[in-house]
């Protein structure tokens, strides 16, 4: 086990454990953001930056600090290590400069994109970006192509964090999936663009943290935000049949696999579940999915609100913000 | 006249059969080493000799081969990078041109000093001749006994492969290079862990510069102590430098590693002075990732010190008034030139080279190369300037690898010494 400090928190994790980890199992506005990082993936992150952190204390024996920012994402703990994260001026400078350059050949196309109202880069963008850009140059642009018959690929609003890559990897049995060209003329393909013919391809569209891999057959349909998600489950030879239905009405729009608090899928979902399945007959309504207050996507309010919930999570941000200044905003408490 | 520890016998005919090379005293450390010496004890004589690696970043070689794995069931693997893409630099082409011996010797002296049993010289593809220049000379090798099983009559064997990357930069990187050798792209890997844990086919592995494999071969022969006293404090022995541009006398040079920097531009012996007796501007002086320095600030420090050529008078001032020595690539440019337009030829280098897994590099460099293309084609605002600075800052130390650095440095350091010129390229104000 290694105790460390991350913005003064202490927190005690199992040796091995990522900076990125340990924070998450603090939870809360201390946790870096992570555009590559993928928990249920192995060997992603450390690619898109947006997760550095300051190492203040390398460990309670060499105490010495580290000399650049690192990937909280990729870098393991040490007993004694001490982590700035909202704390060091220098980490919000160098993140708000990755999101610069993250934002720099995306074509902030959301209005007609899918993606928005759940995307991590408008998330990130939102949070951290600038409200005008420095660049005057052209954007890189390129054709739409298709990657089967069921997902459409927007290599343009591509950041290339390689999670696509790493479902072809490791939950297909063919890789056909990789990366070509170099520097920012890189782009994600099928090799010689061959269709993934996978069961399990589909989720390639549930990793891509913006719109740059979509669901054919819900392209256009509706914007996230009109839709309502419903937790449901079937059962299913291949995979565990638990998703989520975004539905209008009485007709399922979209069936996607359930994510997490940091939009990770644990429980990936096969092509059967997500595309052949669009009707409600089919499945096992749970319930409403519960989605963040602040997410653009709760504007219906289908869901209750926990008062009692809600407090407490005020009194825990606010006990994590004692001993240092309030940020200008605190989301929960504006809205 | 310096000491010539390397390229002594360079100019023999035939020196590269090994015939010739052996007549010449050849294989001297091999043989030193194998039969009279330990692993360790020829580690040791290379921390003695306080020999720095000669890729670029200068780090202790002794202590590099030190940090591997021994007690990793693994395979040890000790790598040549041969990779020389660094603009400026061609010394390891010189002497693998010429001494394809000397790495040879030099690659089985540090393999028994690892323990390796399998080595590799990863060169880059656009030296595909060196490679069969290389080949030849492994071939004269193996049928000599140097090689293959039971070297010389001990239980010592060593099997030396050479091989050719497909042409990138970023293959310089020795990850990325590793990458490479294992036939994956060449991406850096992100660490920990370091080669020396998990490297080559993730087992312990040291990736050393050609030049550097080939300095242990006169560290062996003349020992640690005395390679030592060669070179001023921990600039120990001597250095390779490719000196070019604007001078009289460009070409591959062996220096004593504390010879002033302003004797090895001026003087006959080495570059010969400026050519067509034009003045000065500025120097590159460790290959084009090192930051550019003006005349004044090369010749001397800021403290008014001659400047020295040493790992640590090079780089005396930190980056606001110094360099690094880095990998040799000695660029001297004369008062014509346009530094705005060098600056840009650089940048789009690093554009193009940039491997693209993190986006600092990814994005920063090709907009870095486009601010430096509206600058240079008159095009730019003075506000450019500022901008171009800040993402070269907002570059520099968030990347992978040292790739973000390397485009980073001359851009930052090029504005900060010569910013008068970037403002004379840029226009007062655009017509729109």
């Amino acid at each position: 086990m290694a105790k460390l400090t991350i913005d003064g928190v202490e927190v005690e994790v199992a040796d091995g454990t990522t900076i990125l980890n340990a924070a998450r199992q603090i939870g809360g506005e201390l946790v870096p953001p992570a555009m590559c990082y993928y928990s249920s993936l192995k060997e992603t992150g450390g690619k898109c930056r947006v997760c550095l952190v300051k190492v203040a204390q390398g460990s309670g024996k060499d105490p010495r600090p580290m000399p650049k920012l690192v990937a909280s994402c990729r870098t393991p703990v040490a007993d004694g290590m001490v982590v700035q994260n909202l704390t060091s001026p220098e980490v919000l400078e160098a993140r708000k400069g990755v999101v610069e350059f993250l934002l720099l050949n995306h074509p902030l196309d959301c209005p007609i994109c899918d993606q928005a109202g759940e995307c991590d880069l408008q998330n990130l963008a939102y949070e951290h970006g600038a409200s005008t850009t420095r660049y005057e140059e052209d954007r890189r642009t390129f054709e739409k192509i298709d990657i089967g018959d069921k997902i459409k690929l927007h290599m343009t609003r591509c950041i290339l964090c390689y999670r696509c890559t790493f479902v072809a990897d490791q939950l297909t049995n063919n890789r056909v999936h990789g990366v070509l060209g170099r520097g920012d003329k890189s782009e994600i393909s099928t090799y010689i663009q061959k269709a993934v013919d996978n069961d399990f391809s589909g989720n390639m569209i549930d990793v891509c943290p913006v719109g740059a891999l979509t669901d054919k057959t819900f392209r256009f349909k509706s914007r996230v935000w009109f839709t309502k998600p419903m937790d449901a489950h079937r059962s299913c030879t291949k995979c565990s049949g638990k998703v989520v239905l975004w539905m209008k009405g009485d007709d399922v729009l979209r069936v996607s696999a359930r994510k997490d608090q940091y939009g990770e899928v644990k429980e990936y979902i096969c092509n059967e579940c997500r595309f052949d399945h669009k009707s409600v007959g089919d499945w096992t309504v749970e319930g409403p999915r519960h989605i963040d207050r602040h997410s653009v996507i709760s504007q219906n309010h289908y869901e209750k609100i926990d008062l009692q919930k809600l407090k407490k999570e005020v009194e825990r941000q606010l006990e994590f913000q004692k001993g240092k200044p309030l940020p200008e905003s605190n989301p929960l408490l504006n809205s | 006249m310096g000491k010539k520890l390397l390229l002594e016998h360079i100019n023999e005919p035939g020196i590269e059969t090994f015939d010739v090379y052996r007549k010449k005293g050849g294989y001297a450390s091999v043989e030193k080493a194998l039969k009279t010496m330990t692993p360790d004890a020829v580690t040791e004589e290379v921390k003695r000799s306080g020999l720095r690696g000669r890729g670029g970043a200068g780090f202790p070689s002794g202590m590099k081969w030190s940090f591997i794995d021994k007690k990793s069931d693994k395979p040890r693997y000790l790598v040549c990078n041969a990779d020389e893409s660094e603009p400026g630099t061609f010394k390891d082409r010189y002497l693998m041109e010429r001494l394809p011996h000397l790495l040879i010797e030099g690659m089985i002296t540090s393999s028994f000093a690892l323990g390796a049993k399998t080595s590799y010289i990863y060169i880059r593809g656009e030296y595909m001749y060196i490679v069969r220049i290389l080949e030849r000379a492994i071939d004269e090798a193996y049928a000599n006994g140097f090689l293959g099983k039971n070297i010389l009559g001990t239980d010592y064997s060593l099997d030396l492969y050479v091989h050719p990357g497909a042409g990138a930069y970023i293959c310089g990187e020795e990850t990325a290079l590793l990458e490479s050798l294992e036939g994956k792209r060449g991406n850096p890997r992100l660490k920990p862990p370091f080669p020396a844990i998990a490297g080559l086919y993730a087992s312990p592995t040291v990736v050393n510069n050609v030049e550097t494999i080939a300095a242990v071969v006169p560290i062996i022969n003349m020992s640690g102590d005395e390679y030592a006293k060669i070179g001023v404090g921990k600039s120990t022995g001597t250095k390779l430098i490719s000196a070019s541009g604007h001078i009289n006398k460009p070409g591959v040079y062996e220096i004593e590693l504390g010879l002033p920097v302003e004797e090895f531009i001026f003087s006959e012996e080495y570059c010969g002075g400026v050519w067509k007796d034009r003045r000065l501007k500025a120097v590159v002086a460790g290959g084009s990732s090192v930051p550019i320095l003006p005349t004044e600030l090369i010749l001397t420090t800021a403290k008014g010190e001659p400047r020295l050529m040493t790992y640590e008078s090079l780089s005396d001032g930190g980056f606001a008034t110094g360099t690094m020595l880095g990998s040799g690539g000695f660029i001297v440019m004369d008062e014509t030139t346009d530094i705005v337009k060098n600056l840009y030829t650089f940048a789009r280098f690093y554009h193009h080279e940039s491997c693209g897994q993190c986006s600092p590099c990814r994005e920063g460099t090709g907009w870095m190369e486009k601010i430096l293309h509206r600058l240079h084609h008159g095009h730019g605002k003075k506000e450019d300037i500022d901008v171009l600075v800040d993402v070269a800052k907002k570059i520099e130390g968030n990347t992978i690898c040292p790739l973000g650095d390397a485009a980073a440095w001359p851009v930052a350091s090029a504005v900060r010494h010569f910013r008068k010129e970037f403002e004379a390229a840029a226009v007062e104000e655009l017509l729109v």
